[in-house]
């Protein structure tokens, strides 16, 4: 079969059927034409673009995998079996030399004890601590500086906690061991200098820029249309603070607060420096020193050996973290997602 | 508008968080740069620590420490630029992939930093070093497959990552539309619009991002303390396989494990005022060059 | 147009020779491209806090007496250095605490060659308490109730009505170990007890806490006091270096080395200057007490 082609403007004399007919554009026979034809690098540019791009969801991916690599014989090997029956990790065990079956976290030692318990108490408490105190700081300081507050203040005030949020958090784990502690025993008489309070202090300061510009943000962004409303059918302005434009951002400061709450919850040089790292199994009392998941990991992996029961378990709390944190993520995503829904609904 | 007793309150209970958390800033740094500004010195900037740690000068952190962010920049950078010219230029934003990846960006940006180090041994040092020292090597002892400056940079990379692609895209979503627009209309290529025009003005933009991911990695202590930090070393690092000095770890170091804690207060807190002078200042220029660019891209 | 195309060039090619330097500086004069870096010039010795600034003196005094050689030296506890040699990041290992069982198979698993042992210096495992504090001596089966959190006040062993504060360290710590096997009879330590990285920082916080106590090794004393120990149903004896040689004081242990299989090369020559006269007298300059004759 033949091909004719028609080129718009030439006469069509091709014949009837078994003919394909295929259109092309007009032949143009000047310099710029030849611009048409895309350079071969050009798509090889794209996709390496596109590669790269998978390169986030890969990192994803590899993380979990590679933690859950090292975590997962624990599941089937021997030698780790020899050492620890995996309900001992979360279960209370009546040991040797103790008078009741108790949460121990003692990893060093014949025989080893890995109940994970006390970390992740640890962990809530210094966490739970930080955000009682960051939240109302944050929220009244967003409050203050997107209403009340002139807009020079708020030109000010935004960079300022710009700078906290760039501090390193060795740099505060610093400060909460060298001044805090020694302030805070000074103060509230402590009986134990490094304890679950300082370090929540300090996380504190982690956490306030998180939940400050996330606040913020929710507050300018409730519609100034709701605003008026109000103060059109007689609020003052306190009234409209609170039950107009509070309620209308609740939706994207709840995801500041669970933002703030999972980067307290993975938060290490902090806690690592100014918790007193002691695996304390106890509830209430703030006072006492604590030992959290993240600085376990951090003290203990330097020293054993790969492949070891004790390594086993520490990955396993890495792939612990990993999980809370990740699906804390996702919540606060998809709490975001419902307030950008929201807003765009009612304006 | 006139307030009443009520508006007084709520705006002096605000007022009062804003000055509290002020307050313990300034109880931050006033104590950091009154106890470390008296140490600074030109020998301090320049020199090995001795063999205490209580004397000498942190010259081979800082090295360290930049050293390894060039490394992580040169890593990181790049994949995180594409990221966002593939988020913004090139997938539709409803399609699954571009929200796959965005949802992948988000939940980088929240892995605990301390993950991100077991990621680091679990995956380079143990997968990727063990496999090349396996592949390359027949003596058993570890070449690639051991903490270095190679792998603390490669990990930190991907820690940054979600700093350089959102500061990135949002630098690409400045660029005006019509720019695009006209460039396609005259013939070019998306490839070519994005590498020609679009580019080049979001510059100042990605350049923020790169620099705010700069001042984040120098910051990060707990995924580089068993990927390739050390306490003391008596070399600089020249070779990607070298541990190196850093000085968020050696801050770490100096304040937990020192000889005589007393007598290397002077050092810590001078280590701490500069990296947090380095940090401020990367993080200062940072919002400076995004003005900057903010500015120059409105019509 | 063009003109930013050539920018763009020119900074791949930079980058491209800084990556190309940076791969190629690391092949040194070491005998090879294929040979692992350093086997003969570098030596990394990782391990016990108690002995970081011994094993750091005698590397610069090493390095001082033989240039070119590179010594690394890195704290981290008798357990990660023993887990470091192990998994074949260090050459050799500092340890406060004798090399356990299990990680002997465990080097054995891993790197096909035994442990050797090498005894370097002795030390007191000394009580600490901050100076203000009366007490002159403690039992053994006191310390272990102490520590083990059923005494909990200082008036329980003829002190002051205050509580006990306890500083202990981290289990990678071979002092933790040490304590834990001599003083405790292997049980845990009260779950109470603070943890601190080194011994320096449990110094530190002692000097600090009117009610605590803490242990460590003896050149760490500045700002405490010693508390004379007495093994049960003997006298208290004094952590001195007298009492330390000659073995009167409960608590007096080998500081070590190991390293996997024979030590050879560098890490031979290195030893040999530890056990020297020289390598010996830095020991006494550190606070730690030379070896008895009889032990070299």
């Amino acid at each position: 079969m033949s091909e004719t082609v028609l080129d718009a403007g030439e006469p069509a004399n091709a014949p009837a059927a078994h003919r394909r007919i295929t259109l092309r554009p007009p032949r143009a026979k000047s310099k710029l034409a030849s611009s048409f034809h895309t350079p071969w690098w050009h798509r090889a540019a794209e996709r390496t673009i596109a590669v790269f791009a998978l390169a986030a969801i890969a990192a994803i991916a590899l993380i979990f995998i590679f933690i859950a690599r090292e975590a997962l014989p624990m599941l089937w090997e021997a030698e780790f079996a020899e050492e620890v029956a995996l309900r001992d990790l979360f279960v209370p065990k009546q040991w040797h030399g103790y008078e009741d079956p108790v949460f121990v976290w003692q990893p060093v030692g014949e025989p080893a004890k890995f109940n994970v318990v006390p970390l992740f108490i640890g962990s809530l408490k210094v966490t739970l601590l930080a955000m009682l105190m960051s939240v109302p700081l944050g929220i009244g300081c967003a409050m203050f500086v997107a209403l009340y507050a002139p807009r020079a203040v708020r030109e000010v005030v935004k960079p300022i906690i710009e700078l906290l949020a760039g501090i390193p958090s060795v740099v505060l784990g610093f400060f909460a061991l060298m001044v805090l502690a020694s302030w805070a025993q000074a103060t509230f008489g402590f009986r134990f200098r490094l304890n679950a309070v300082v370090a929540a202090i300090g996380l504190a300061l982690t956490i306030v820029p998180v939940i400050f510009t996330i606040s913020e943000d929710a507050i300018q962004s409730v519609p100034k249309t709701l605003t008026e409303a109000a103060l059109a059918l007689g609020a003052r302005k306190y009234q409209v603070a609170l039950r107009v434009v509070l309620p209308a951002a609740i939706p994207g400061i709840a995801a500041g607060v669970v933002l703030g709450f999972g980067r307290a919850v993975g938060e290490t040089m902090i806690v690592l420096m100014a918790s007193g790292n002691a695996a304390v199994m106890e509830l209430f009392d703030f006072s006492t020193s604590v030992r959290t998941v993240t600085a376990t990991i951090a003290a203990e992996l330097g020293e054993v050996a790969q492949g070891d029961p004790h390594w086993r378990v520490l990955f396993l709390l890495g792939v612990m973290l990993f999980a809370v944190t990740f699906v804390l993520n996702i919540v606060g995503d998809i709490a975001i997602r419902r307030l950008q829904k929201r807003l765009t609904a009612t304006s | 508008m006139r307030y009443t007793g009520k508006d007084w309150l709520l705006a002096g209970l605000t007022g009062a968080a804003l000055l509290v958390i002020l307050l313990l800033l300034f109880v931050l740094l006033g104590q950091i740069a009154w106890h470390g500004a008296p140490v600074i010195s030109a020998e301090f900037l320049t020199e090995k620590p001795g063999a205490d740690m209580t004397s000498g000068g942190i010259w081979p952190a800082i090295y360290g420490t930049v050293f390894m962010t060039l490394l992580m920049t040169l890593a990181g950078v790049p994949v995180g630029i594409a990221t966002a010219i593939f988020l913004t230029e090139y997938a539709s934003p409803r399609s699954r992939i571009a929200r796959a990846v965005r949802m992948a960006v988000n939940n980088l940006a929240g892995v605990p930093s301390i993950v991100f180090g077991l990621f680091g041994l679990g995956f380079f040092i143990i997968f990727v070093g063990g496999s090349l020292d396996a592949i390359l090597y027949d003596d058993p002892r570890p070449v690639w497959g051991k903490p270095s400056i190679l792998w603390a940079s490669l990990t930190l990379a991907v820690l940054t990552l979600p700093v350089v692609i959102v500061t990135t895209e949002e630098a690409l979503r400045q660029v005006p539309r019509e720019l695009r627009d006209a460039s396609l209309a005259l013939g070019a290529t998306r490839f070519q619009t994005v590498y020609m025009i679009v580019l080049p003005n979001a510059k100042g933009g990605i350049l923020t991002g790169v620099i705010l991911a700069v001042s984040r990695g120098a910051g990060e202590v707990a995924p580089i303390i068993f990927c390739g930090a050390a306490n003391f070393l008596p070399y600089l690092p020249t070779d990607l396989r070298d541990m190196f000095m850093h000085l968020g770890y050696h801050v770490y170091a100096l304040a937990t494990q020192s000889p005589n804690v007393d007598a290397a207060r002077p050092m810590l807190f001078g280590t701490v005022l500069v990296l947090l002078v380095l940090t401020f200042s990367l993080n200062l220029l940072a919002v400076i060059i995004r003005a900057r660019s903010r500015a120059a891209l409105r019509p | 147009m063009l003109r930013a195309r050539q920018n763009h060039w020119v900074f791949l090619a930079l980058a491209a020779t800084l990556a190309v330097a940076g791969c190629t500086s690391g092949k040194r004069a070491d005998g090879g491209e294929s040979s692992p870096r350093g086997a003969d010039s570098t030596l990394t010795i990782k391990g016990s806090d108690t002995m970081v600034i011994l094993a750091q003196k005698w590397a610069q005094a090493f390095m001082d007496a033989n240039p070119g050689k590179v010594l690394q030296v890195s704290g981290g506890g008798s357990g990660t250095g023993v887990a470091a040699l192990i998994n074949g990041t260090a050459d050799l290992a500092n340890a406060s605490r004798p090399i356990k069982d299990k990680e002997r198979k465990q080097l054995t698993k891993r790197r096909g060659v035994d442990a050797s042992e090498f005894r370097v210096a002795l030390d007191s495992l000394a009580v600490y308490v901050p100076a203000a504090n009366g007490i002159e001596a403690l039992t053994i089966p006191q310390l272990k109730k102490i520590f083990r959190g059923q005494t909990t006040n200082w008036k329980d062993v003829g002190g002051e009505d205050m509580r006990i504060v306890l500083y202990s360290r981290e289990n990678n710590s071979g002092t933790y170990a040490y304590f834990k096997e001599h003083v405790l009879d292997n049980e845990d330590f009260a779950a109470t007890a603070q943890t601190l990285p080194g011994t320096a920082a449990v110094i530190h916080a002692v000097s600090k806490d009117k009610g605590g106590i803490g242990y460590g090794g003896i050149a760490y004393a500045e700002g405490v006091r010693t508390v004379k120990v007495a093994a049960e149903g003997s006298d208290p004896v004094e952590p001195t270096m007298e009492n330390a040689t000659s073995g009167k004081y409960p608590l007096s242990r080998f500081l070590n080395i190991y390293s996997a299989g024979e030590a050879s090369g560098l890490a031979k020559e290195y030893l040999d200057f530890v056990l020297s006269d020289e390598g010996q007298k830095v020991v006494e300059g550190v606070g730690y007490y030379p070896l008895p004759k009889e032990a070299k």
